[in-house]
């Protein structure tokens, strides 16, 4: 259990603000305690700083997960969001993009959103920006980045991809194994 | 964007499956006894009532041969004693046979008179004589001529009619009569009489005095044959219970599995009520042997399976145990209350197609799902954390651990998370949740799962549960959910059936007993709201429930309490020879075929204090524990008491460091597999190896103390060798028909001391002998232990 290094730190809260925007301080100042991240694996991971104490009892060969694991450094150094931080992503995000239930399936196989399948869209949303995918009764499913702008979407082929697939929570049954 | 979706909740198109209205109830025959069986004819078809009755008759043929000759003797007295009361021309002919036609016609002359048909008349008298196959017609028909009486004047005025109504009849008798030439020829000569008689009849019947005789006859036919079937009724039935006995007992018989199932029905109804259906000649075992047979072959367990099975449940509830065990149990699904309602929940299943309902009163986030068009482990709803998909008895032990908000609880056993997401659900988050468990590979199912249901105050590790505490304790609630044998969930996982011997229950509960002790520990007694275990398995077996759990009260500081749950069957206070603390009453036990969920045990303990009794130190816990389920076995207390002489060795043993090469020997013996043959060529080789060390030590040791010890052999062995020399050789032979696989350090021991002490020792090789007493428990115990290994090897 390891303190983000400055790198770290600067590259993690890069690609968080591409989802949650500047909702990022809500996440660090809470009113229910002090919550921080940590990396152990080159994962990191959110959680309570009471639960942190507890759990720097144990040695990091024993300790497998710690409150919520938001993603990985890859080896070259950048941050990937995982599935599991969505928990978190979903509430604060500030673009969403609603999936008819038609393309839900398709969605949660790992598909990208094409203009067939989407529900709803925020307005204004900028191309290439992270949003949280949810399905039409608003439950998150995952979260991607948008293709074509909220403008671009209004006049897009039905069969045009809109929203560039991520993560979904069908990795849950996917990648079991991998995704810790 | 896009079409509106109407999100309103769709109305309910009509009632229910439940609604629907279930038919009449349908009871077996057996169920309702012989009386039914004469309905049962009425609603067989013609053909299949001839061939019924023909059937039946051909059995009871032989059966009844004598009680018919009796029973012909008399008839044939009677009639001959009404006969002189008839008219003169009847009495004139001779010959039974001729009597019994006679008799035939005063009969049939009423019959006719009545308009009634002729399959109807046909009496009982001709057919007991003639051909028993029309037997059960008979009996049948006769229930409808009780009424013939009150017809007696009606038939007196539609004389007339029967001479029209004659030859019909005598068509029909031609048709029904049997191939037996010997029944036609006396009908038909029965006829041609009945056509002489006629012009008599009129003058008879004016006078109505042979209508009445006849009607007397038939009443009186009738008793008898009533009598006659109640005799050949009795018969049958004690007939037939002999019988089921014999084939119940004869074991080699029996061949397809409905013969033993129907064995097995038989005996356990005569296991039942004992006293009442036994065969004298047989004893309880020999009936229980041949149950236990047929159930292994039928349901196909091995023998000790059936063995421990039979020991827990009386032989009636066992039957019952076996066949839900073969039928999956309900697939339910609990809300993660973190996420959802389940009112929600339920309703966005409902409309995915899936037809559930509530659990059941004692829980408020279990549904059971009785069907689905869609696989429930890959809804949007499931990958959204919104359930997850658990068995209702593994809500059971969580309930009963009833974790508050704020607390640090640790769930030993954790993998897959499903109890461990439960209870960070009544948590709500709040507090820390420990989740453990040894398998690596499992413990992604547990990560996996609690961020697909969103639990946030986990710690998740991988630790052996047994060393727990040295990483961490003092927990308000610790959750043991033991690995077992599995027998509750036969229905899951049916390779238990086959697959489970003494020896893995064996390791199972020495494992339980390490684990319950380490959670235990883990638990803070000064915690203000908490200080509670709960320790649940899947299995029913008492060895992994029960005796664990009373392990655990000797060796620790902890009380039984209430489990809170309102159902389920007490935990057993006494098994076999074993006898538990009182305070098991308070644990609970779940069985598939009463509470239809998987067989479970849930026992809750508090810590009462976080002092660790004194005698026993963590080191001396395994041997104790081993010796004492030995004198449990034997039925003896064998303690090692301060007066004894061997009593300064066995200190002296207890201080010396262990032996790592016998600690490993001990250890193989009873939690590992048993040794295939290459690896005792291998025990053997170390054996040698150790031996030479074990020689050269005790000369160095043994120089100076020489007179003592031949002293300690001479004086004090004369009383007591004696005496434990014969207990040692029964213990002996205990031990080996006792389970091979608890060798253990005790009764090397035994040996030891019977070398030291043994009188018949010669005095002239006192070295000898110090060697070994001073090598003692230590260096010598590996040479036993592997003898000893090799015995039950070959087992």
């Amino acid at each position: 259990m390891k303190r983000l290094n400055d790198e770290q730190t600067k590259i993690f809260f890069e690609k968080l603000t591409k989802y949650i925007g500047t909702n990022v301080k809500l996440l660090l100042d809470r009113p229910d305690g002090t919550y921080c991240f940590r990396e152990m694996n080159r994962r990191v991971y959110y959680m309570s700083e009471r639960i942190l104490k507890l759990a720097e009892n144990l040695s990091e060969e024993h300790l497998i997960a710690v409150g919520t694991c938001f993603g990985k450094f890859t080896k070259s150094n950048k941050f990937m969001l995982q599935i599991t931080a969505l928990n978190y992503l979903a509430p604060y995000a500030q673009y969403k993009v609603w999936i008819k239930s038609s393309a839900e399936q398709q969605y949660l196989y790992g598909n990208h959103i094409n203009k067939a399948g989407l529900g709803r869209i925020t307005e204004n949303t900028p191309q290439h920006q992270g949003v949280i995918v949810l399905s039409m009764n608003d439950i998150p499913l995952g979260f991607g980045v948008t293709a074509k702008s909220t403008t671009d979407c209004k006049l897009a082929d039905p069969l045009i991809t809109v929203c560039f697939h991520q993560a979904d929570i069908g990795e849950y049954l996917r990648s079991e194994d991998t995704l810790m | 964007m896009g079409r509106k979706v109407n999100f309103a909740e769709k109305p309910k198109k009509g009632p229910g499956k439940k609604a629907k209205k279930q038919p009449a109830p349908k009871f077996s025959k057996k169920l309702l006894g012989t009386e039914e069986t004469v309905v049962d004819l009425k609603k067989l078809s013609h053909r299949q009532k001839q061939r019924f009755v023909k059937r039946s008759a051909r059995k009871e043929k032989l059966l009844t041969a004598n009680a018919n000759a009796i029973a012909k003797k008399k008839l044939q007295h009677k009639q001959k004693i009404e006969n002189k009361y008839e008219s003169s021309e009847e009495s004139e002919e001779a010959g039974s046979d001729d009597e019994q036609m006679e008799s035939d016609e005063d009969i049939k002359q009423v019959e006719k008179s009545m308009k009634k048909g002729f399959k109807q008349v046909k009496t009982p008298v001709e057919e007991s004589d003639e051909s028993d196959d029309e037997n059960q017609f008979e009996s049948n028909d006769e229930d409808d001529s009780d009424v013939m009486p009150d017809n007696f004047d009606q038939a007196g005025d539609s004389e007339s009619d029967s001479d029209e109504q004659e030859p019909s009849n005598k068509r029909k008798r031609d048709i029904l009569a049997d191939s037996d030439d010997e029944s036609e020829q006396e009908q038909q000569g029965s006829d041609e009489q009945e056509s002489d008689e006629e012009s008599g009849d009129d003058s008879e019947n004016d006078r109505k005095l042979p209508i009445e005789k006849a009607s007397k006859k038939l009443k009186l036919q009738k008793e008898k044959d009533d009598k006659l079937a109640e005799d050949e009724l009795q018969l049958n039935i004690a007939d037939k219970e002999k019988f089921s006995l014999d084939e119940a007992l004869d074991v080699d018989k029996a061949l397809n599995l409905q013969d033993v199932q129907q064995r097995i029905k038989d005996v356990v109804a005569i296991l039942m009520d004992f006293s009442a259906n036994r065969d004298p000649t047989r004893s309880r075992a020999e009936y229980v042997d041949v149950l236990k047979k047929d159930l292994c072959t039928y349901y196909s367990y091995n023998d000790f399976l059936m063995m421990t099975l039979m020991d827990v449940f009386p032989v009636n509830e066992l039957v019952e145990f076996l066949e839900s065990s073969e039928v999956q149990r309900p697939l339910t699904i609990r809300t993660n209350s973190l996420k959802t309602r389940r009112r929600d929940l339920a309703q966005a299943l409902i409309n995915r197609g899936v037809n559930l309902d509530p659990v059941g009163k004692w829980s408020k986030v279990g549904l059971t799902i009785y069907s689905s068009q869609v696989p429930l482990g890959a809804t949007p709803e499931y990958l959204a954390g919104h359930y997850i998909i658990q068995g209702a008895s593994s809500m059971l032990p969580v309930m009963a651990l009833a974790p508050q908000e704020n607390e640090r609880v640790l769930d030993m056993c954790a993998a897959p998370g499903g109890k461990s997401t439960h209870i960070a659900a009544i948590m709500k988050n709040t507090g820390v949740l420990f989740s453990n468990d040894v398998n690596k590979d499992r413990i992604h199912a547990i990560v996996g799962n609690f961020h697909r249901l969103g639990i946030i105050n986990s710690v998740v590790t991988c630790v052996n549960g047994i060393e727990y505490k040295k990483f961490i304790g003092g927990f308000d609630r610790v959750l043991l959910d033991a690995p077992c044998s599995g027998s509750g969930v036969i229905s899951k996982d049916p390779s238990v059936k086959t697959s489970k011997t003494q020896v893995d229950v064996q390791r199972c509960y020495n494992l339980q007993r390490k684990l319950i002790i380490s959670a235990i520990d883990c638990l803070s007694a000064k915690s203000k709201s908490g200080g509670y275990l709960v320790y649940s398995t899947c299995s029913i077996l008492p060895e992994e429930n029960e005796w664990v759990v009373d392990y655990a009260l000797k060796k620790r500081n902890v009380r039984l309490v209430p489990t809170g749950l309102d159902f389920g069957t007490e935990g057993f206070t006494s098994y076999r020879e074993k006898r538990y603390h009182p305070s098991m009453k308070l644990t609970k036990r779940y069985y598939p075929h009463t509470h239809n969920m998987d067989g479970f045990f849930v026992a809750k303990l508090q810590k009462i204090s976080d002092t660790i009794p004194e005698n026993d130190t963590e080191d001396i816990d395994d041997e104790e524990q081993l010796e004492n389920e030995e004198e449990n076995q034997e039925g003896k207390k064998k303690r090692v008491d301060k007066r004894d002489w061997f009593h300064k060795d066995l200190e002296e043993m207890k201080k010396k460091p262990e032996d790592p090469v016998k600690k490993q020997n001990y250890v193989t013996n009873v939690f590992e597999k048993p040794l295939k043959t290459e690896k005792t060529k291998k025990t053997k080789k170390s054996k040698k190896n150790i031996q030479p060390q074990t020689e050269t030590d005790p000369k160095t040791l043994v120089s100076t103390p020489k007179k003592d010890n031949n002293e300690k052999n001479s004086t004090p062995a004369a009383n007591s060798n004696k005496k434990k020399q014969n207990q040692k050789n029964i213990q002996q032979e205990n031990g080996s028909d006792t389970i091979a696989s608890v060798p253990s350090a005790k009764k090397a021991k035994k040996n030891i001391h019977q070398q030291n002490g043994s009188p018949k020792a010669p005095v002239s090789t006192p070295i000898k002998d110090k060697n070994v007493k001073v090598v003692n428990g230590k260096n010598s115990s590996p040479a036993t232990n592997s003898s000893k290994k090799k015995k039950f090897q070959k087992k």
